[in-house]
């Protein structure tokens, strides 16, 4: 057998409870990986080796005990680091909330504890979530493990960059405009962004509540499959949230009409491009139909996006006013409206020029002019794709339209790094789900293949992904560290 | 010009508005009463009290209000240091959705007509505690977030009011309504807050904010037309601006801050979806709807046959009304029980003092009273006995019927009896029954010595007639 670390969610849970191995030797195994490449990667704003180490003890007592250990026994799960832990601190990778130990676990939290699963620590994202690198954490960039110059993509950076490495076995992300999929991209990963509703947004740290999702981070479908199904359902604490069927594994792909979205192709790197259709090709052979479409509203998707996203997040970050909890700053010497700029100046450049936007505007008389028309818009590609998905199961494109690139090459441009959204947004302004799949690579560089479906089809992206996954032998392992 | 914002609480909810704390947070040590949602923790969504719904629908029922076939809710985004989110979560009347009600017409008693241009769901924030001044000149302050969630209703009103007078006899229709639905104590310190516009001449608008009761409303309205009128005289001008009332100075003084200039970006709340009400919705409630002042009025006057003037006093005090109704259940007499409430009953409790809940923990009962009002109508007792039984009941909680064996209180009726005690009478006052024979207020003033002789208990219809006996036939 191969190393510990390097085994996949269902070999984990197969292993413990066939007593291979104990959870604590498997988390010995994670906790020496982490040891040996986390200075290179920087995907952990917060290790709890302690409490996981504590966990599976746990289970291993459970098991001795004969007792229900939970479908995922022993899988180690890093937590993007805007996911409320109760008791382990909470940052966003901003340093607005660099003290702040939530009181509570979100709902996935709740879920995946009570089915066994063990809470690693927390992994770096772009501050409170906006940006596609992590160049954005006010804390230090995550780097992409198959290539150490690049980024892993964000804002869920160190939920790829962790389970690309075997830093952990899966992760959790979260994706308001494609901040699961990009990561999963960029790091040669699975990673799905459920339809709106399907997952409990509650104790997910808003960004902007109408568009995102938690969701999945995996190495193989298999294990995607065992995660989603244990954070979906509706919740009474999320009034957006929706009871959904699981997802089964299917081992023949029935035959599905597809359609590749133009545009999204045209915009494309040349080596994307190639990957991309020659991963449809797949679906050719088993007789799927495969069209090429054109989706009208499309060009309204980036900035509708934008809008929509920085008016909800300028009222959600309003509450950071480091009263109830937050980060050390004295209050003396300040009156009232000093002390909440000086503790709002803490925010970084990029959160604090969506702060601008999203309040510029949602003000009186641009209100009508930009969010207003954004919401319009919004409806607008909603239809456009709902009508879509009466003729066509799927519709695939490339999940980036170019390859990871290297740090600060994007960085001082905001345009420039807003626009490597332009495929993933859809999905988030429709409310559909998307997952992207690895389907090659181009100098070592990942590509990923997006799917999207109709609301709540998921069993469909998951079929076409399994799939695709068997059909295109793909290597699994960086041997970049 | 005036018009009001009333903001309510809806008491009656064991909730919040989106949280599980206690809706009831007064008597609470600070901060005792609080969670991760109320606290705008992040990560924390609100979960919709689906019975604030209700409550506010009856609301905009009772006040002539259309209620919208779905609803939803906005942010409106301000910062203050009592606002956990530093927004709020309410409603907004824009781009085709309305609030909770819309469009209502409130009559008042003489018929007059107020427009309310909308009622709205929202939350309250928490409260700031500092001793004197506002925040920007103290050193600190302290934050009590018990009271942040609880479920508000807002009233609005179009500047329909021509007077104070007009603003006093709606609010204390509005009060009654609100008890009577059951959605607001509006006893209860704190629970209910109004803003005034105030405009006079035709000059610009001065909003009021801070008037913590319905009370001191009339008090505000007063000091700021009289503020304004004499600028008015002086040819100065009415600025727009907002005022804050300050109850132990009886004056309205200006905001520090320029709270007429936010701009609260104002959108729909994502984390609600719309909630369509449902084609049941209203008409259900309207079947489990309480019976309304008006409604009780009609009631009282066509069942119990009261007078109008009666009527008026027991529905203008909601429990005084129940108690009416309760005793009614026990005897069925309503006129003299009617009677006996508003009269020797209520002007008792008045001495007593008012206190929020007054009938709570009164030992009189409605048993009492019918057992009361039996014995006046069975002839056992006089009027004026029965008040003094009353006064006893108040103190003992015993049945009128123990009182009266304890203290021999039986009306006296006998002839004997009464002869005895006329004679006694006729033999001290010799100048008053001289008089008496010529003018008949000497008689009377002579029966009100036979009544004060016999302690009151004096049948006064027999004592008269033997009165007027002795008088003009001496001899017999």
């Amino acid at each position: 057998m191969s190393n510990l670390h390097d085994l996949l969610a269902y070999e984990v849970v197969e292993g413990i409870n066939g007593g291979l191995f104990t959870a604590e030797a498997y988390i010995s195994s994670i906790l020496k990986r982490i040891e040996d490449v986390e200075s290179k990667l920087h995907s952990f704003i917060t290790l709890d080796s302690e409490g996981a180490l504590s966990a599976a003890k746990t289970i291993d007592r459970k098991i001795r005990e004969k007792e229900d250990t939970g479908e995922l026994a022993g899988v180690t799960v890093g937590i993007k680091d805007n996911i409320s832990t109760k008791d382990i601190r909470t940052t966003c990778a901003s340093k607005i909330l660099e003290d702040y130990v939530p009181s509570y676990d979100a709902t996935v939290i709740r879920h995946l504890k009570e089915n066994g699963a063990i809470i690693l620590g927390k992994l770096n994202l772009d501050e409170f979530g906006m940006g596609s690198t992590t160049e954005y954490s006010r804390y230090q960039p995550t780097r992409n493990p198959w290539n150490l110059d690049y980024v892993p993509g964000g804002s869920s950076g160190g939920s790829g960059a962790a389970v690309a490495a075997r830093e952990c076995t899966v992760s959790l992300g979260s994706d308001t405009g494609g901040s699961i999929r990009c990561p999963a991209s960029f790091c040669s990963l699975v990673g799905l962004k459920p339809t709106y509703g399907r997952v409990s947004r509650y104790g997910l740290i808003s960004y902007a509540n109408s568009l995102e999702q938690i969701g999945p981070i995996c190495r193989s479908v298999r294990d995607l499959i065992m995660m989603v199904n244990i954070i979906s359902g509706k919740d009474e604490m999320d009034n957006t949230s929706m009871s959904s069927s699981p997802i089964i594994l299917n081992n023949k792909l029935r035959k599905l009409n597809v359609a590749i979205i133009k545009e999204l192709i045209t915009g494309s790197d040349h080596e994307v491009t190639r990957a991309i259709y020659s991963g449809s090709e797949r679906f050719k052979e088993i007789g799927c139909t495969c069209d090429e479409i054109s989706i009208k509203n499309l060009h309204y998707a980036l900035p509708s996006y934008y809008t929509l996203a920085s008016a909800e997040a300028s009222s959600n970050l309003a509450r950071y006013d480091n009263i109830r909890y937050g980060f050390d700053l004295p209050v003396e010497e300040y009156k009232w409206d000093t002390y909440f700029s000086k503790v709002r100046e803490n925010f970084g450049e990029e959160v604090k020029r969506r702060i601008l936007i999203g309040s510029y505007v949602l003000s009186s008389g641009y209100y009508s002019k930009y969010y207003l028309k954004a919401r319009r818009l919004r409806s607008l590609l909603r239809s456009e794709l709902l009508t879509l998905f009466k003729k066509y199961d799927l519709l695939i494109g490339p999940t980036m339209p170019i390859l990871p690139f290297k740090f600060g090459e994007k960085i001082d441009d905001p345009i420039k790094m807003y626009l490597v959204d332009i495929n993933t947004v859809i999905a988030n302004l429709a409310g559909i789900p998307a997952i992207s799949i690895p389907v090659g690579f181009s100098n070592g560089l990942p590509i990923g293949l997006q799917i999207m479906a109709a609301p709540f089809e998921e069993q469909k992206l998951i079929d076409a992904s399994y799939h695709l996954e068997n059909a295109i032998n793909i290597q699994r392992v960086t041997n970049a560290i | 010009m005036i018009g009001l914002e009333i903001h309510a609480q809806i008491t009656a909810l064991n909730s919040k508005l989106f949280c599980s704390c206690r809706g009831n947070y007064r008597d609470l040590g600070p901060n005792t009463n609080i969670c991760e949602i109320c606290c705008g923790l992040p990560g924390t969504l609100p979960v919709i009290n689906q019975k604030a719904i209700e409550y506010s629908t009856m609301t905009s029922l009772a006040l002539g209000c259309k209620v919208p076939d779905k609803i939803m809710f906005y942010r409106k985004n301000y910062f203050y240091p009592d606002l956990p989110k530093n927004f709020q979560i309410t409603q907004y009347n824009v781009y085709g959705f309305s609030s909770i009600g819309v469009d209502g017409i409130y009559e008042l008693d003489d018929a007059k007509q107020i427009r309310i241009s909308r009622i709205q769901l929202e939350e309250d924030p928490g409260r700031i505690a500092y001793s004197e001044g506002d925040m920007n000149v103290r050193n600190s302050a302290l934050i009590d977030y018990n009271r942040a969630g609880v479920a508000l209703i807002e009233i609005v009103t179009e500047p329909d009011f021509t007077g104070p007078k007009e603003v006093r006899q709606f609010l204390n229709k509005l009060s009654l309504t609100l008890e009577h639905i059951g959605v607001c104590d509006t006893l209860l310190e704190g629970s209910v807050r109004c803003d005034v516009n105030v405009s006079v001449e035709g000059g610009n608008k001065v909003e009021i904010k801070n008037i913590n009761s319905f009370r001191e409303v009339e008090k505000a309205i007063n000091y700021e037309i009289t503020r304004q009128s004499s600028l008015y005289s002086r040819n100065l001008k009415i600025e727009h601006e907002t005022r804050h009332w300050d109850d132990r100075k009886k004056i309205t003084f200006k905001s520090r801050s320029k709270e007429e200039e936010h701009d609260y970006r104002y959108f729909p709340e994502p984390d609600i979806p719309v909630i369509a009400l449902g084609i049941d919705f209203v008409p259900n409630l309207k079947k489990r709807m309480p019976e309304l002042p008006n409604q009780r009025f009609e009631r009282f006057v066509s069942k119990y046959k009261l007078s109008e003037h009666t009527s008026n006093i027991l529905i203008n005090d909601k429990k005084l009304a129940d108690f009416f109704e309760s005793t009614l259940k026990v005897h069925f007499s309503p006129t003299e029980i009617a009677n006996f409430l508003i009269t020797d009953f209520k002007s008792l409790i008045e001495d007593d003092g008012e206190s929020t809940d007054y009938l709570k923990n009164l030992k009189v009962k409605p048993e009492h009273i019918a057992e009361l009002v039996k014995l006046i109508e069975g002839n056992k007792i006089s009027r004026i006995t029965a008040k003094d039984i009353l006064v006893k009941i108040f103190e003992s909680g015993m049945l009128p019927s123990e009182v009266m064996n304890n203290t021999n209180s039986y009306k006296i009726a006998d002839e004997k009896t009464l002869m005895d005690a006329v004679q006694s009478v006729f033999d001290k006052e010799k100048s008053a029954v001289e008089d008496a024979k010529t003018n008949s207020e000497a008689i009377n003033f002579l029966l009100g010595k036979v009544m004060k002789f016999t302690n009151g208990r004096a049948d006064p219809k027999i004592a008269m007639r033997i009165i007027n006996n002795r008088l003009h036939n001496p001899d017999k």
